[in-house]
């Protein structure tokens, strides 16, 4: 087990190295590059910037090196000094720019999930156990309705309703009287009372699959043979539900893990720009229009090494679960 | 009325399953006695229902099947008794019964535990349910049962997963979990069907001596004949739901009364010596030059410490016309030296030459991809299950007319009539061609992989448990169409079993294998009669004697390597 963890933590270094690479390249792939987008800009509301004055931002910006010298520069300030460099577009940090976004993320996100599972696994285990009864043709017909509605969609939706109907305030995840405050009670319950919006929204779709995917999961399990063992044993049927094929039907979800976390910064990007949330997503998307690389780089590295996290903590877990994996 | 002895009196029970097509009756008006300290034996074909009788008793019949009547009157120690058909399945008074007075164990002792609780856990959750226990005491009793059915270090075994136990070692776990509770009946489904007949012996042995000790009484369902003889006090046959005839078990086996039950016994028996057709043969000429002669083949599978030697310096030969018949163990290699003739896998090293039709010799084990397909047509395989063996998207015709399509020997007219010539020879009627596997019967679909062996005219068959999967009634049918093909065609078998009756049966010679080396070779007779080497000997004893008089699981030799 440990010499499986060294050993994976060990590759871990030369994929990122490679994925910061090959990152930087495609970053720098479109024509042109920030200051192209933003003479661009300039241009169309009538400023003329002339030949000198980009020669010398890309001077200042150091685009006119080479590709490679550029990533070393960026690589090494990474290592060193945890510099991730600085925004073009916003002309600050690029750390400071991300951390706070992250950290909404993160808590927009994990609501999201909670929301998803709490309602999607007793849905499926339900449906799976009274196969073909009213309340499971109840529980498809939902799942497949939310399967097929578009988040964004669903996201104006509710908008309207809560803005129209119930006169809440919609968008983003703070009042504007907080939105710039520093941390406070007041500012928590206030982040809570925007938050059910966008959960709902995002747990929608997440439900829909995960119901499907526990219902299909827990058939497979109903009819082993463990099952009528237990059941010969004298358990009550609630209690060998949950001591054995639910418990078997959960590991397939713990490798989902591996892709949870890149979803933080990636995921439900299009919502998040309709209600307009302060999180990861939509400032990802900017950089990469503006070709803000600095940015956008960090944003990429971040969502590789999430995935390498991610990965390794799913194995982890389940050899952790499931005794028959052996981590070697 | 009754005595005080008898713990369970099933009266009339009527066990539906609703189905589309209408209900299937799987039970159908079955009575019997089961006494403490007694054995019933239940046996009877696939699909004869008894398996659903068994299930019926604690009411955990899979859905969409149901009791419709009967009464099932449990009589406990205390004098009171209760009508367990009568009781809600889902209620708490059935699973007061269920595991504490009324203990069942399965055939597949992997797929009957969860791979990711462990061994203690299992059995203690029995012991905290109905005795009350604490998590220590359950577990020292859990440590103490594992004792009791000889599962090597208890202490440490309680806390291993079933995975990393043998089969054997795993079907005494389900033992020492159905005893947990000192019950005063065992339902025993098959339990020793899916083990070796050396842990076979070792199980029954177990579960005779605890029920002894215990004071149970066991109901034991199989279609073995041989483990009935040797351990039942009653039989009950069953056919189609039905009971056909009940009895002492001397009396079922020396007077069977009904024609069901003679048949049964007959077919068992007729496996107990040598094929008429073998009798009456004349015998093989032995100066012939022998069809494929196998020399020091060596099969290993993985490298450095996970080393296996599958097939391990092996030599053999097979004469035109003779059945060589290999025995031996799950393990054994017998399969992987099957594999190796086909060359579906690249031996690691050894010789095995071939002659070919012509004269020529080819060695198999070193043929190019041209050589080795056009032997490949004169050797042919089948497979122990009928079911997975079959693609059940083709229809029959197409089954068996696959190896000459695809070998370019007959298309269009001339293939039909092959397939049609085919399908008689194994005695399938031609008219079903366009029906798709699903629609035959086990013994059927055997016959549709004969046909699909035998269509390009080959010359040796390698069979792999080829009957392992039928009913006994319907194993002799098989060899008897097998042998009658052989005089026919010419053929010779290579037939791997580890059915000591099937290979007397049928097999000229015998080679014993075990752990990957043949420990003996020799004329049917004189291995099964007198054999020589101490495992052959103790693979013999352990195998049950369709014979209630000459009952011998005590005077069995154990085989150390």
């Amino acid at each position: 087990m440990l010499r499986f963890l060294v050993t994976r933590f060990l590759w871990m270094v030369p994929s990122l190295f490679v994925i910061s690479f090959l990152a930087f390249v495609l970053i720098q792939l479109p024509p042109g590059d920030y200051v192209t987008t933003y003479i661009a800009t300039l241009a169309a509301s009538n400023e003329i910037v002339d030949q000198n004055q980009a020669a010398d931002l890309r001077q200042r910006f150091g685009l006119d090196q080479p590709m490679i010298v550029q990533y070393w520069k960026w690589i090494t300030g990474i290592l060193l000094r945890g510099d991730f460099g600085l925004s073009f577009e916003w002309q600050q940090p690029v750390s400071e720019l991300i951390w706070e976004r992250m950290a909404l993320t993160l808590v927009l996100t994990f609501s999201t999930l909670l929301a998803t599972w709490a309602i999607a696994l007793p849905v499926g285990i339900y449906s799976a156990v009274r196969k073909y009864s009213i309340g499971d043709y109840i529980a498809t017909f939902f799942s497949f309705l939310g399967l097929a509605i578009p988040s964004f969609l669903l996201a104006l939706v509710l908008m309207y309703l809560a803005a129209v109907e119930w006169g809440q305030e919609v968008g983003g995840l703070f009042s504007e009287k907080y939105q710039t405050a520093p941390w406070s009670w007041g500012k928590v319950v206030d982040l809570l009372w925007h938050l059910w919006i966008p959960v709902i929204i995002l747990a929608v779709s997440g439900t829909a699959s995960l119901i499907r995917v526990m219902r299909a999961n827990m058939l497979d399990e109903l009819n082993r043979a463990y099952v009528t063992t237990a059941r010969a044993k004298g358990l009550s049927e609630f209690r060998l539900l949950m001591k054995y094929p639910v418990r078997l039907a959960l590991n397939p979800f713990i490798s989902t893990i591996a892709w949870l976390l890149p979803n933080l910064v990636s995921g439900s990007i299009i919502v998040a720009i309709v209600l307009s949330l302060p999180t990861a997503g939509p400032l990802l998307l900017q950089s990469l229009m503006a070709q803000d690389m600095y940015l956008a780089g960090a944003f990429i590295l971040l969502i590789c090494a999430l995935t390498l996290i991610g990965s390794l903590i799913s194995d982890i877990l389940l050899a952790i679960v499931d005794p028959r994996i052996r981590l070697e | 009325m009754t005595g005080s002895n008898v713990v369970l009196e099933v009266k009339d029970l009527v066990t539906h399953f609703p189905t589309r097509t209408g209900v299937v009756k799987a039970v159908d008006g079955v009575s019997f006695k089961i006494e403490r300290g007694k054995t019933l034996c239940v046996v009877g074909e696939s699909g004869s229902g008894k398996s659903v009788t068994a299930r019926s008793i604690l009411q955990i019949v899979d859905t969409p099947g149901r009791i419709v009547s009967g009464s099932m009157m449990l009589h406990r120690p205390n004098g009171s008794s209760v009508d367990l058909a009568t009781l809600n399945p889902r209620g708490p008074e059935i699973r007061a019964v269920r595991g504490a007075e009324i203990a069942m164990i399965f055939q597949e002792p992997m797929s009957s535990l969860s791979p990711v609780h462990t061994v203690g856990d299992q059995i203690m959750e029995v012991l905290r349910l109905h005795l009350k226990m604490s998590k220590a005491d359950a577990r020292a009793r859990t440590i103490e049962l594992l004792k009791q059915v000889e599962i090597p270090n208890p202490d440490r075994a309680i806390d291993r997963y079933t995975f990393e136990f043998s089969g054997g070692m795993r079907q005494r776990v389900m033992i020492a979990m159905s005893l947990a509770c000192n019950p005063s009946l065992l339902i025993a489904d098959e339990p020793t069907t899916a083990l070796d007949v050396t842990t076979q012996a070792e199980i029954l042995d177990l579960i005779k001596r605890l029920q002894q000790r215990h004071g149970m009484g066991v109901m034991f369902i199989t279609h073995d004949m041989g483990v009935v003889a040797e351990i039942a006090d009653d039989v009950l046959v069953m056919y189609h739901g039905k009971v056909m005839e009940e009895g002492p078990v001397d009396r079922i086996f020396h007077a069977p009364q009904d024609a069901y039950t003679k048949m049964l016994i007959g077919s068992v028996l007729k496996l107990e010596r040598k094929a008429d057709i073998r009798l009456k043969r004349a015998p093989i000429d032995e100066k012939a030059p022998p069809v494929v002669e196998i020399k020091n083949l060596v099969m290993h599978f993985g490298s450095g410490n996970n080393l296996v030697k599958a097939v391990d310096d092996v030599s053999l030969s097979v004469r035109p016309g003779e059945t060589l018949g290999i025995v031996g163990e799950s393990g054994s290699g017998k399969t992987t030296m099957g594999r190796c003739l086909m060359r579906v896998y690249q031996p690691t090293g050894g010789q095995m030459s071939y002659r070919r039709a012509d004269g020529s010799v080819v060695d198999l084990v070193a043929a190019d991809k041209h050589k080795l397909r056009e032997c490949r047509r004169e050797i042919r395989m089948i497979f122990q299950d009928p079911v997975g063996s079959l693609n059940p998207r083709m229809t029959v015709a197409q089954i068996i007319g696959e190896p000459l399509l695809v070998n370019e020997i007959a298309k269009g007219a001339e293939l039909d009539d092959r397939v049609a010539d085919l399908m008689r020879q194994v005695g399938l009627e031609p008219a079903w061609r366009e029906r798709y596997p699903h629609a035959f019967s086990g013994g059927q679909r055997q016959r549709i992989g004969i046909a699909r062996a035998i269509a390009l005219n080959p010359r040796l068959i390698v069979a792999d448990e080829a009957t392992s999967a039928l009913d006994v009634s319907l194993r002799s049918q098989m060899l008897d169409l097998m042998m009658n093909l052989q005089d026919k065609l010419g053929l010779s078998y290579v037939f791997i079993s580890h059915d000591i009756g099937v290979i007397r049966y049928m097999c000229d010679r015998i080679a014993v294998m075990y752990r990957g080396k043949v420990v003996e070779t020799g004329e049917t007779e004189q291995v099964c009669d007198a054999p020589n080497h101490a495992y052959t000997k103790a693979l013999l004893s352990a195998i049950p004697r369709p014979d209630p008089r000459a009952r011998r699981m005590g005077q069995r030799h154990r085989y150390v390597a």
